[in-house]
């Protein structure tokens, strides 16, 4: 069954619990998909999942600059390579083929902001969407992949 | 007799090619033109392909040779990017520089894209080690002592986006144009600085960290007010936002440098300096601001030239000439690092990992 889900984050402590959530649960070959306008809090997410990943491994002071500019970086403190990637300057979904993500994807671990760029949505991906709401952030998750369903008594809690 | 040195840099959208001479005279300097392919995509920069930089290294390189007057048997070495940046465009750089070296017999230096933004002021000023260096650009910011060729101190930086990025960002956030540094500047000139009250994000923390993303985001927040309370944005409205936004930056700018200026005098220079590099020093309400700073605190100030602040090729030869002066040999062996912070005795920052020297 696939996996839906709506949830407030309310401030930036509620992004960083999910982002903990999320860096517990995921796995290498997955792939999470954050939409949203400029300033929805998809970069804070990224950050959090990959700064939480980072801790875990015994890393306390990972910096995770924004992608906008060099498109993608890598981390390497995971069994796989973790992926940060923003889409938003790619013009030509080509361009994609020549960041090397397409390669990641199904093998290391891929978060891509503005994934609207790709031109196949891998299968299995979480999607995030972000909307600004009141002083928080209304956020919509989705998969097809039934495994993500985990997630919902988090989500649920969120809102608690 | 002057050596001659070949720079190439392609490490990020553009491809440059320049010829410096040992003593510090810029033969030229070839950054070639991407105006063009930018408005065809509303300013979206879609210059990432290996491929472009390639086609477009060897005539950069040619131009570079003949504006300079000069030719490859005359030139003494080769200065390439070898990093950090986008790997399709640091490999491109380098193996076109390589091809040159092997086909000529000139040695060939692998240096730091961010040591050719940090060592310019001593190009274009003479500025003697050591100096404070405010980097700060569309993708980079941190402030650095340069105390050699070789040797930096990385004080702080930002922990999310680059100053550049977010003045990018306000411009697509309230409609104008790109880039955003020039357009929002403009923009400001007319606006109230005080109207919106932005945040000055780790400015309660200590040390020289900066953040610019949060203040993008109460950018937002006080656009979407405006838009709802009153149906759309008057020309006012924008104006007072990006007044409120820049100042804010040069705020943050201006204060964490000034906590550096306190480290940076610890090293007890003769000639105390601070230097600015990179596009974001072309605002001017950022550069009054670290002027301000710097004569608050006795130093004296330099920015070098907008063409030699942003990306080019003039800067890459010419950290090529001083570390053949020192006798470095740059990058050894010489490979395309996409991530190659300036500060290797610092803990990498950056993404860094188990596997260590990746980074």
């Amino acid at each position: 069954m696939d996996f839906s889900a709506t949830a407030f984050l309310s401030d930036a402590h509620a992004t960083d619990r999910l982002g903990a959530e999320l860096a517990v649960q995921i796995m290498p070959g997955d792939a999470i998909l954050l939409s949203g306008q400029i300033g929805a809090g998809k970069s804070h997410l990224a950050r959090a999942i990959i700064q939480s990943m980072a801790r875990a491994a015994g890393l306390p002071t990972v910096e995770v600059p924004s992608p906008t500019y060099t498109l993608v970086q890598t981390y390497e403190f995971a069994s796989v390579p973790v992926w940060h990637a923003d889409l938003y300057r790619l013009a030509d979904s080509s361009e994609i083929e020549e960041l090397g993500i397409s390669d990641a994807l199904g093998t290391d671990i891929v978060l891509i902001e503005w994934p609207d760029r790709l031109d196949n949505i891998p299968e299995n991906a979480l999607q995030i969407a972000f909307m600004n709401e009141a002083d928080g952030r209304r956020i919509h998750l989705s998969s097809h992949a039934d495994r993500w369903n985990s997630l919902s008594y988090f989500v649920e809690s969120l809102d608690a | 007799m002057a050596k001659l040195f070949l720079g190439i840099e392609s490490s990020c959208d553009d491809t440059a090619a320049a010829v410096v001479s040992s003593d510090g005279e810029i033969l030229s300097s070839i950054v070639v033109d991407q105006g063009a392919l930018h408005a065809a995509f509303g300013g979206v920069v879609p210059e990432i392909a290996a491929r472009a930089h390639t086609e477009k290294l060897d005539i950069a390189v040619e131009t570079a040779l003949e504006q300079a007057r000069t030719s490859l048997s005359q030139i003494d070495a080769i200065a390439v990017t070898a990093g950090p940046g986008l790997i399709g465009g640091v490999l491109s750089g380098v193996m076109c520089a390589q091809g040159i070296a092997t086909g000529t017999g000139k040695p060939l230096i692998g240096v730091n894209h961010l040591a050719g933004h940090a060592l310019t002021p001593r190009l274009t000023d003479g500025v003697v080690f050591p100096y404070l260096m405010l980097l700060v650009s569309g993708g980079h910011c941190q402030l650095l002592i340069v105390r050699g060729p070789n040797e930096f101190h990385r004080l702080g930086g930002t922990i999310d986006d680059a100053p550049g990025e977010a003045f990018d960002k306000t411009a697509r956030a309230l409609g104008l144009g790109q880039p955003g540094g020039p357009v929002v500047e403009r923009a400001a000139k007319s606006g109230a600085p005080n109207r919106f009250r932005f945040p000055r994000p780790l400015l309660d923390r200590p040390g020289c960290d900066m953040s610019f993303s949060g203040l993008k985001t109460a950018l937002i927040r006080e656009r979407d007010s405006l838009i709802t309370a009153r149906n759309g944005l008057t020309e006012q409205d924008r104006a007072d936002l990006c007044a409120g936004f820049q100042t804010a930056v040069a705020d943050v700018l201006a204060q964490k440098t000034a906590r550096a200026v306190e480290l940076y005098l610890e090293d007890a220079p003769a000639k105390p300096v601070i230097a600015v590099a990179g596009g974001v020093a072309a605002n001017s309400a950022i550069r009054a601001s670290l002027k301000t700073i710097a004569q608050y605190q006795g130093l004296q100030f330099v920015a070098p030239p907008l063409a030699l602040c942003t990306d080019n090729a003039a800067m890459i030869a010419w950290a090529g000439v001083e570390l053949d002066r020192i006798g470095h040999k740059g990058l050894d062996p010489l490979i395309a690092r996409p991530r190659w912070p300036l500060d290797d005795q610092q803990p990498a920052l950056i993404g860094s990992g188990k596997k260590g020297a990746k980074a």
